[in-house]
This record gives structure tokens, C-alpha cells and sequence, in this order.
């Protein structure tokens, strides 16, 4: 989220595009994604997010209403091993995590 | 059925009656038959428990499979048949090495309620108060979103306009004690919520 990725310079052939496509690019960040589900309270969401993450009060607050109205929200990011330990951790919590490549 | 959390010295306190007692014991006894025994059966050898691989397939009960969801996209999303696979098999992965330690984690807080609620001292009438430390509070806390998880499982209940359609059932409906009970539920787990972020 935000961040900006360094692509290849090299751009001049078009089917080069539809090849990375399939193959990920290795140095592209992981990110947790937290969805929204009709379960979970707004706060215990918040809540989770501060016991875990260590994040502010309205850091918490933020990502829990981004997960509420938009579906979904990033809430950390890192490498594979670290998103999954994060995925793990929000599992046990009972949120809906899944984790994916940054695309952005 | 009233009986919220409230901060103490200690921690938090709720007063139970009989019936609200029994309702959250026997959600959680059930959650307890439902995830299942733990690695006993592996006898007291410390390495096969440490090197005791999970399943790699999703349950297929609809409240473990919500406790204990796949940890990559769900790879009909995908744009090709070679990353369908690779979510696949990565979700697999994972599920391998982790849901044991998750199932452990779940059946010890559901634990820690029958043991709380098994120690409250009861009136003549069954009730009585649950007193918890944050230690406990915060596991709590876990083990009744737990509870609302499986009940919200069980309901079918899956966007905000299903909950919507429950909330007006009729009282005739077979669901509608379920439905009074994730209500409250909810309200007794904001409660103890309260308790540890008030003020901070």
C-alpha cells in the first residue's frame, strides 16, 4: 500500500507482459489482508488490531472501518514468512485473513 | 437476559444467572467436541507432537471451515490454471503447519471458560459472578467470538442483510433462541472489551 515498486526497464517487447503475469516478481512485498464478515464486532476488530499489531488507537480504528466499508483492508506487510505468521495470528483471533503478493 | 461485564480492581466481573451460565457452557462444550482432541494420541513422545503435521484439506463442517479458513486466495479467483494450483498447494502448505497450533489455541481458551465458569460460586438459584483478570478477560474475549463464529455458521448467516432478516424472525422461527443468544452474546463480549480498552 502506497509503496512504489521498481519495474524493469525493460519494456520494449508487449509479450513480455503477459509472461510476468504468471511468473510473480520475487522482489514484490507481501501484504495481510483482513476482509470484512457480518461476525466480527467493529470493536473486537479495533481491539485486535491494537493487541496485536501494537497499532494507535486510531490506527486500529482506521483499517477497521476501511475493512468494514470497503470490504477489505491491508494491515501489514512484509515478507511471506512474516504474512504468514500474521495471517496465522488473525485466524486465531477469528478474522478472515488471507495473504497475497502486493500487486499495487 | 442481562448480564454484561464490568470493570473491577481485578478485572472484570459479570453477573450470570443459571440459564446464561449453562447457554455459554454448553456453546462452549460444544465447540470443544467439534475441534476435537488434542495430540494425546500421540503418547508423551515430545518429538512426534513437534513434528505432528496438520491436514492439508479444508474441514468440511461449515464452522471449522469459518475457525480455520484458507490462508491464500480462493483460487477460483484466479486468472490462470497454474496460479489456481500454486493457492492451492499454498494453502495447503499452511494449513499443514498451522492448524494444529490454531485448534490448541481455540480449545484452550473454550477450556478456560468451562473452568471459569465451572469455579463461579452459586446462589440457591444457580447464579453467580464470573470474576476474570485481563489475562483471562483477553482470552475470553476470544473464546466468545469463537462461540458467535460458530453460531454464525451454523445460522448460515454470511453478509449484513442476512443478519438483518434474522433480527426479524418470527418467534415461532426454530433459529430464533440461536439468534437471541448471538445477540446477547455480542453485547457481553463488547462488555468485556470495554473493561480493557477504556480509557486507553
Amino acid at each position: 500500500m502506497g509503496r512504489v515498486s521498481v519495474s524493469p526497464a525493460e519494456t520494449e517487447q508487449p509479450a513480455a507482459a503477459e509472461e510476468t503475469f504468471a511468473v510473480p516478481e520475487p522482489d514484490l512485498p507481501w501484504v495481510t489482508l483482513v476482509h470484512n464478515d457480518p461476525v466480527n464486532l467493529m470493536s473486537y476488530v479495533a481491539y485486535v488490531f491494537q493487541a496485536y499489531f501494537g497499532y494507535s488507537k486510531e490506527k486500529a480504528n482506521k483499517l477497521m472501518l476501511d475493512v468494514h466499508h470497503k470490504g477489505r483492508a491491508v494491515v501489514s506487510s512484509g515478507s511471506r514468512e512474516e504474512m504468514e505468521r500474521d495471517v496465522q495470528a488473525m485466524h486465531g483471533y477469528g478474522l478472515w485473513a488471507t495473504l497475497q503478493q502486493d500487486r499495487a | 437476559m442481562a448480564g454484561y461485564f464490568e470493570p473491577t480492581e481485578k478485572g472484570a466481573a459479570a453477573a450470570l444467572d443459571a440459564v446464561e451460565i449453562s447457554i455459554i457452557r454448553s456453546l462452549a462444550v460444544q465447540l470443544l467436541e467439534l475441534i476435537g482432541p488434542g495430540d494425546d494420541h500421540l503418547g508423551d513422545d515430545p518429538l512426534a507432537e513437534l513434528f505432528a503435521e496438520g491436514p492439508s484439506e479444508a474441514p468440511t463442517d461449515p464452522v471449522l471451515r469459518r475457525l480455520f479458513p484458507d490462508a491464500y486466495a480462493d483460487p477460483a479467483t484466479a486468472a490462470t490454471a497454474q496460479e489456481a494450483e500454486e493457492l492451492r498447494a499454498r494453502s495447503a502448505e499452511f494449513r499443514r503447519f498451522t492448524e494444529n497450533d490454531l485448534r490448541a489455541a481455540k480449545r484452550e481458551s473454550a477450556l478456560l471458560v468451562v473452568r471459569t465458569l465451572d469455579a463461579v460460586p452459586v446462589d440457591s438459584e444457580g447464579g453467580g459472578t464470573v470474576e476474570l483478570t485481563p489475562d483471562q478477560s483477553r482470552q475470553w474475549i476470544g473464546a466468545l467470538n469463537d462461540l458467535r463464529l460458530a453460531i454464525a455458521a451454523r445460522l448460515d448467516l454470511r453478509d449484513e442483510s442476512d443478519t438483518d432478516e434474522l433480527f426479524q424472525l418470527p418467534d415461532s422461527d426454530p433459529r430464533k433462541p440461536m439468534v437471541i443468544a448471538q445477540l446477547w452474546l455480542a453485547g457481553l463480549q463488547e462488555s468485556l472489551i470495554e473493561t480493557l480498552t477504556a480509557g486507553g
